[in-house]
């Protein structure tokens, strides 16, 4: 039967069965609550009529999930918003630092792949400054700053920078010469020359080390949130954690993990618009 | 003598040995195209062919020495001066017909959209190149087809003078016949001053009024100027036949398997060296066929 179905069927019906058999592993492995009538009075009266804090079951889970999903975006103060509304803070904030640093890092990085003095003279700074980890920048940037949001933005635009940085530079550095002959034989000046020949040319490198930083900046956000607090996923996991609604953190996981996945896809999707064969 | 249309004069190009000294590949070249000739430059590997056209594409400097066209110094490269490379240097990215467009549109800077089109278009058909084809990427195209869409990007450019660096070194015998009867059409067609590079002798005679000959380096010097006394149209299967052309071919081998030997490394002592002119022709004499009729005249 299974020799009918193609690569891509017999995988998804594989994925399929895994996740079924990985709950149903889940669901079993949590132990009941047991029911308040068979206690003893010696249980009751120490409180083992409470509900216990436990991991819940796979089906409590959904059950949030549908609740949450089925009306994200309302409002009910400030601990109290819509999965869709801490979503849209944390996009939004991954988004705005994103930018910035794509704007320093793609025309910096087609400096330095353009020269060699520009190269020798950045290295350094860039070898000392891309290893440290973008959260060891938040003490600073709260005190300068003087701003949670700004400082969450900041703790962005300062991972999301490296990768989009050095990509672009080798990106540039290694365009055939070929090809910049052609431009020259052509008299393109030189800002036709960036746009027509050499941004193409490099635009799959420089779009993988976009990919990179965008999938460093949404693992970074939901750190600074738990350390700025107010809004945004991460916040949202930590306030769940102080309530002690397990439910609602592991509700909240999957969905940075499918948030993820799109703005990754999203990158992908641009990479194989870029893409060309030689 | 008055001046020709591109005129080399005192051309040296010397490079850094590596230890210290300094290595002259070619020493006071001397040579002129006059508008409208096809030339080929014949000579072993390393003889610094390549450094003179890119001399002459404008992407390297000589060491000494100045190039004119049109009586004018060129420095740099200019759309004057097409490029035909042998990798065919086409932007992966782009379509065959929008490689031809990206010409076209830096040539002719102030034609609106349709005319670029028609115009690139016009010359991928001169070389073959017809309907969705002009669609692909180069990826997509054999590598006949990707030099067909190099040569119709330079000829579309109509440049003043077009520059051939071994443009079929890298086809297949085959392909590299047809595609040389195509150029030969375009350049007919054309009225463009065509300088080669090529390996192949019968491609040099097939394609050229008149054949530099290079001795080997280190100082290398642009020996002779062969004429090729063969009439246009020529095709691969009639000059096959045509007396001189035997007679020259064996000249041309002779040259490169000898004397581009005997004459290499001869520094110049600061003359120009100009080529000798070499005129073979059978076709004058009936009588006397045991020897070539061999004249040298020095300009």
């Amino acid at each position: 039967m299974l020799d009918n179905l193609t690569l891509n069927q017999r995988a998804a019906l594989l994925s399929v069965v895994m996740l079924v058999v990985g709950l149903l592993i889940w669901e079993a492995a949590i132990p009941a609550q047991k029911a308040a009538g068979e206690l003893t009075e010696y249980e009751r009266l120490t409180g083992g009529g409470a509900p216990k804090a436990g991991v819940p079951p796979p089906s409590q889970v959904l059950a949030k999930a549908w609740e949450q999903l089925s009306n994200p975006f309302y409002d009910a103060g400030p601990n109290d918003k819509g999965i869709g509304i801490q979503i849209g803070y944390s996009i939004y904030r991954v988004l705005t630092g994103y930018l910035m640093a794509a704007l320093v890092a793609i025309p910096l990085g087609f400096l330095i792949g353009m020269s060699q003095v520009a190269y020798k003279a950045f290295n350094p700074f860039i070898q000392v400054l891309r290893p440290i980890s973008p959260l060891a920048w938040m003490p600073l940037a709260l005190f300068i700053i003087q701003d949670s949001e700004a400082s969450a933005i900041f703790v962005i635009f300062i991972c999301s920078i490296w990768p989009m940085l050095i990509n672009t530079a080798f990106g540039v550095a290694g365009v055939r010469q070929d090809w910049v002959n052609v431009a020259r034989t052509h008299e393109l000046g030189p800002f036709r020359t960036a746009f027509t020949v050499i941004l193409p040319a490099a635009a799959p490198t420089i779009i993988t080390g976009m990919r990179i930083s965008i999938g460093i900046a949404w693992l970074v956000i939901v750190a600074a949130e738990m350390l700025v607090g107010g809004t945004g996923i991460g916040y949202y996991v930590w306030n769940e954690w102080n309530n002690l609604d397990l439910t609602s953190v592991i509700f909240s996981i999957l969905m940075i993990g499918v948030v993820g996945m799109l703005l990754d896809s999203a990158f992908a999707y641009l990479q194989r618009a870029v893409a060309y064969a030689e | 003598m008055s001046q020709p249309f591109l005129s080399i004069e005192l051309l040296t190009q010397q490079f850094p040995d590596g230890q210290g000294g300094t290595l002259t590949v070619f020493e006071n070249a001397s040579f002129g195209i006059e508008k409208g000739e096809f030339v080929c430059i014949l000579g072993h590997s390393g003889c610094g062919k390549s450094t003179i056209m890119n001399i002459l594409a404008g992407l390297a400097e000589p060491s000494s020495g100045v190039v004119k066209m049109d009586g004018f110094e060129v420095s740099g490269p200019s759309l004057d001066r097409g490029v035909v490379f042998q990798n065919y240097s086409l932007l992966p990215w782009l379509s065959a017909l929008k490689n031809v467009t990206f010409g076209v549109k830096a040539r002719y800077p102030d034609w609106p959209a349709a005319k670029v089109e028609e115009h690139a278009r016009a010359f991928l058909a001169k070389v073959g190149l017809e309907g969705d084809v002009v669609h692909r990427k180069p990826s997509q195209l054999s590598g006949g087809m990707r030099q067909r869409v190099s040569i119709a990007r330079a000829f579309a450019n109509q440049p003043k003078l077009l520059l051939l660096d071994e443009p079929f070194g890298a086809l297949d015998a085959l392909t590299r016949g047809t595609i040389q009867d195509e150029l030969l059409k375009v350049w007919s067609e054309t009225e463009q001053t065509v300088f080669m590079i090529t390996h192949d002798i019968d491609e040099a005679i097939l394609l050229a009024d008149r054949i530099l000959l290079m001795t080997n380096g280190p100082f290398a010097r642009v020996a002779e100027s062969v004429e090729i006394t063969i009439p246009r149209p020529r095709t691969r299967t009639e000059i096959v036949d045509h007396p001189n052309y035997y007679a020259i071919r064996n000249h041309l081998v002779q040259f490169l398997g000898q004397r581009s030997k005997e004459l290499a490394g001869q520094a110049s002592d600061g003359a120009a060296q100009r080529p000798e002119t070499v005129t073979i022709d059978l076709t004058e004499k009936t009588e006397d066929q045991s020897n070539p009729q061999l004249r040298a005249v020095n300009d």
